[in-house]
């Protein structure tokens, strides 16, 4: 199966590898997927709890070419937006910007799940409640 | 220069040796008879070479001509040889005994006869794919007419002990199927010698053409005889009817005795070769080598690099460098390899495996260039992987709850 040139060039040159400090309460951590599905995601945001901006978000991804480009895409898109705009991010956006083919659709989910996770996690940490969000199979 | 991309799929194709197709090519055009016309010179200088093929057939395995009949494949071979002794047999039992990390041409022709009502026994293999014998012995029951385990495993190489295997099936009166795809042509196969009363292999797998195969029936202590899947009109000693696919016969003809000629000189390159990658590949830090690597095929080397996907190591050098993963990402399954999963691996290390399957033509140069761009990608990656960072920070991964998906 053949890449798009998008998801190349993320996987070659992928955006916001890294780690932020998970203890800090600035920060939502987001882990999601199992390595007996071959995918582990984990997104990472700061927010400036003045203005509700995330200032900065990173990643680290166990899994194929297309689940570390939807990360690397991830993190930059969420770069800027408030944790309110960021939860509107939707995975069919991803796989529209991403190109991805049905099959990786799921890398696309699990992008969007580790997004939802870290603001929810960001939430809890600030006595915020948790963010419901409708059960999707994948 | 090094010419890329490389070709590191061996076990899944090999391209045609030049030497193989320069003998087909006067039976697609000149000669193209049928082999089954008797009378007149067209048919007779066919079967002429139908004939010689199935000397230089026979003669690498040590069988007798009259002994191989010519298949589409191995598929067809595995399925000709398995259901073609359930039928035969039929009054003397339905019980057959094969293994977990068969071919899916092997296991789904055995699910195929459970639903006609035989009784199949699916052996777990040992940590390092072999079989045990002590299980095997204990699987037999007087209704078995059947005992097919392959020679040597597709994904990791390891070779069967094929001549115990087939004593404990002749002990209890059942006959001994083996797949020997990617043994035949590699490693010596000497039918008498290992005990074995059919077996299915192909041309492509040994440097000849696509879509030709045999399977080799034992004529003598014991007779064995198949029942015909394919009616018509006889051809094969009517266990396979059907045109013989002459250009094809002819060229798998040709790679078996090229095979014979030069498979000595052929595993001692190749064998070196495939063990620098290996060595230098088993230097990466949390690396396991899969399958008993005394009891391995020479060109064989599946490498599981823990911490990092399959799919996504593969994409660090994909456009350079072919070859084939355990992991599944691509498929709607999401399941990784079955033959690792059977061996006990848990599924990050069948996620992260790669199968290097060298060959004929495979160069040092070729590995040099291997070794350094799949040592990059995994380091690479495990810099990217959050279960790198875990494993280094000392936190056990299997404690942690994963949300399944």
């Amino acid at each position: 199966m053949a890449y798009s040139d998008k998801v190349i060039d993320h996987y070659s040159n992928p955006k916001n590898v890294g780690t932020l400090d998970k203890a800090s309460n600035t920060v939502g951590t987001g882990l999601v997927g199992a390595p007996e599905c071959g995918d582990v995601m984990r997104l990472q945001i700061q927010v400036d709890d003045a203005t509700g901006i995330i200032t900065d978000a990173k990643f680290k991804t166990f899994g194929c070419g297309s689940a570390i480009a939807s990360s690397s895409l991830a993190t930059e898109w969420l770069k800027g937006k408030s944790v309110d705009e960021a939860v509107k991010i939707d995975n069919m956006d991803l796989v529209e910007e991403l190109n991805l083919p049905p099959v990786k659709i799921h890398c696309s989910v699990l992008a969007e799940d580790a997004i939802k996770a870290a603001i929810n996690d960001y939430r809890s940490k600030n006595g915020l409640e948790q963010l419901v969000f409708e059960e999707r199979i994948h | 220069m090094l010419k890329l991309p490389i070709y590191l799929d061996h076990n899944a194709t090999t391209p045609m040796d030049p030497r193989v197709l320069e003998t087909m090519i006067p039976y697609f055009t000149e000669n193209f008879g049928n082999a089954a016309s008797r009378n007149h010179s067209f048919g007779w200088h066919a079967e002429e070479a139908v004939d010689y093929a199935r000397e230089q057939i026979a003669q690498l395995i040590g069988a007798d001509p009259k002994e191989i009949i010519f298949t589409s494949g191995a598929t067809e071979g595995d399925n000709l040889g398995i259901k073609g002794v359930y039928e035969m047999y039929a009054s003397k039992g339905n019980h057959i005994i094969t293994c977990t990390t068969e071919h899916k041409a092997v296991l789904d022709t055995c699910k195929h006869l459970e639903k006609l009502g035989a009784e199949v026994t699916y052996l777990e293999v040992q940590p390092d794919g072999l079989i045990d014998l002590k299980a095997l012995e204990a699987a037999m029951r007087p209704t078995t007419i059947l005992v097919a385990i392959m020679y040597a495993n597709n994904e990791i190489g390891v070779v069967q002990p094929v001549k115990e295997i087939s004593a404990i099936a002749k002990k209890h009166g059942a006959l001994f199927f083996t797949d020997a795809v990617q043994a035949v042509g590699k490693i010596p196969v000497d039918v008498n010698a290992d005990g074995i009363d059919l077996m299915a292999f192909t041309a492509h797998k040994m440097y000849g053409p696509k879509g030709v195969g045999a399977l080799y029936v034992r004529r003598k202590n014991p007779r064995v005889k198949v029942t015909a899947q394919v009616d018509g009109g006889g051809h094969e000693r009517g266990m396979r009817s059907g045109t013989l696919n002459v250009p094809g016969i002819v060229g798998f003809g040709k790679a078996c005795e090229l095979a014979r000629l030069e498979m000595a000189s052929d595993t001692e390159r190749i064998s070196k070769l495939r063990d620098k990658l290996e060595n230098a590949l088993k230097v990466i830090d949390e690396s396991y080598v899969n399958g008993n690597p005394a009891h391995r095929l020479p060109h064989v080397s599946n490498i599981s690099f823990k911490y990092v996907e399959g799919e996504g190591l593969m994409m660090g050098f994909n456009q350079d460098i072919a070859l084939s993963s355990g992991s599944a990402c691509t498929s709607a399954s999401l399941e990784p390899s079955y033959v690792l999963k059977a061996l006990g691996l848990g599924d990050d290390l069948a996620h992260s495996s790669l199968r290097f399957g060298l060959g004929r033509y495979t160069t040092e140069e070729q590995i040099d260039f291997t070794i350094k761009a799949v040592t990059d990608t995994v380091l690479k990656l495990r810099e990217m992987s959050p279960l790198w960072e875990m494993f280094k920070e000392g936190i056990d991964i299997d404690s942690i709850q994963w949300a399944h998906h």
